[in-house]
């Protein structure tokens, strides 16, 4: 068995191994995701207000 | 200009400028710890004694269950910081931290079963310490259903509070469970005032992996924050003025 | 405000019986001396823990029948098993069996769970481990 093959079968494990960091990717992959979308739309929210003039910019 | 009302959203603006700061070199540090961790954890490490190559779920398993309890403490005290000082940031971590606990739970938990079928031949037992992070599992969820349970977003951060402090019981009970009562899971590794019956070349890994996950966690909390602190703040000087990026 | 306090509190009481009456249920095994001592149920399912003795496993070549004596250094109990156990199990190691007793006092289980313990070592570290100990006039 080469050596990636051997990796990739983890002793006969490979299902549980491989579930387990695939899991722990997936859902560390999405706790970065979500957030930035949350951010840039209120950050778009924000850019919005602006245009709209609901902020007074005026006040100086 | 009126100096009171500065001062009182001036916290706030502080930590959005160093949350911009700090999360470029967090994400790196992040990164480059899952690599150094990854490669030498499921290439470099010999594999173990009894449990072959099986063992390697341990570089998973074991940062999310010590990030899933480091975590609630974290939200407990900010918590509790938030009901006694009534501190905004506070309710904003506070509220940052439960999703984030909850997935590293929720992953302990899997990960934990994963393991367990091929070693122990079950996918699961409710034996103290599954239990007791099961249970930790439903805190952060009844905290996060809290969290959204309000229009008023300051008395829905101070419900969760009160319910993360509550729990914060669970958190020696987890740790402790496998002491206390007789366990299927097995007894500490390393969290014990003892040398680490590990060997050190399994170790280096382990700890790495940790330190990986904590920083992820940092770099997460402060991105977390930003969304949160620009809507508290939405009527401020300084969010008005911010200079928008062209992406997030 | 007065509502969502009572309401949390409520939570957090529930919570606090749960584990509570989890302390009653939670797995506990009995022990081969608590079992002869008379202290486990007799007429359901428990849970027998301890450790596999050395040189005591049979496999009964008709079926997949095992047979093997579970020891807590002060009492043994036989155990016998039809089914396939799982990776860890063998001779030395601790483990968790559910069944019943049988008129005879075997305990038949119905499930074999094996423990590991909180060791963590490379294969060629454990043989020396055992080498010297067998210098040393250890069991190993």
């Amino acid at each position: 068995m080469s050596g990636l093959d051997a990796f990739l079968h983890m002793g006969g494990y490979a299902v549980y191994v491989w579930t387990s960091y695939g899991l722990a990717l997936v859902v560390l992959a999405l706790n970065v995701l979500l957030p930035r979308r949350a951010e840039r739309a209120a950050l778009a929210a924000l850019a919005r207000r602006r245009e709209l003039g609901t902020i007074d910019d005026a006040q100086a | 200009m009126n100096f009171a009302f500065l001062h009182k959203y001036a916290s706030l603006m502080h930590a959005y400028r160093l949350s911009r700061t700090l999360t470029p070199w967090l994400a790196g540090l992040t990164l480059a710890l899952f690599a150094w961790g990854l490669v030498s954890g499921l290439v470099f490490a010999p594999a173990d004694y009894q449990q072959g190559e099986s063992f390697r779920i341990m570089y998973v398993h074991v940062p999310s269950a010590w990030m899933s309890m480091f975590v609630y403490v974290t939200m407990a005290a900010a918590g509790g910081a938030a009901l006694v000082w009534k501190l905004k940031l506070a309710e904003i971590v506070a509220r940052a931290c439960a999703p984030l606990g909850a997935s590293f739970t929720f992953l302990a938990l899997v990960t934990g079963s994963l393991w367990g079928k091929p070693m122990w031949g079950t996918w699961w037992v409710w034996d103290a310490r599954l239990t007791s992070e099961l249970i930790l599992l439903f805190l952060y969820l009844g905290v996060m259903a809290l969290h959204g349970a309000f229009d008023d977003r300051r008395a829905a951060a101070r419900a969760g509070a009160v319910l993360s402090l509550i729990g914060v019981v669970n958190i020696p009970i987890i740790h402790f469970s496998v002491e206390w009562w007789s366990t299927l899971h097995q007894g500490a590794t390393v969290t014990k005032f003892d040398k680490p019956s590990i060997h050190i070349d399994m170790l280096i890994p382990l700890l790495v992996m940790i330190a990986a996950f904590q920083c992820y966690f940092f770099w997460n909390l402060l991105v977390r924050v930003r969304a949160q602190i620009l809507e508290y703040d939405r009527n401020a000087a300084w969010v008005r003025e911010l200079d928008l990026p062209t992406r997030a | 405000m007065l509502v969502i306090g009572l309401g949390v509190l409520g939570i957090g009481v529930a919570v606090a019986l749960i584990l509570a009456a989890f302390n009653q249920n939670l797995m506990y095994f009995y022990s081969p001396s608590e079992v002869a001592r008379g202290e486990a149920p007799g007429n359901r399912a428990f849970r027998l823990g301890g450790m596999v003795v050395k040189g005591s496993v049979q496999r009964d070549p008709q079926d997949l029948t095992v047979r093997f004596a579970v020891t807590d250094f002060a009492q043994q109990r036989t155990v016998t098993y039809k089914g396939i156990l799982p990776d860890l199990f063998r001779e030395g190691q601790g483990i968790v069996a559910i069944g019943q007793l049988d008129p005879g006092g075997v305990f038949v289980a119905s499930e074999v769970l094996a423990k590991h313990d909180e060791n963590y070592m490379p294969p060629e570290v454990a043989q020396a481990l055992k080498d010297g100990k067998a210098q040393a006039g250890m069991k190993p």
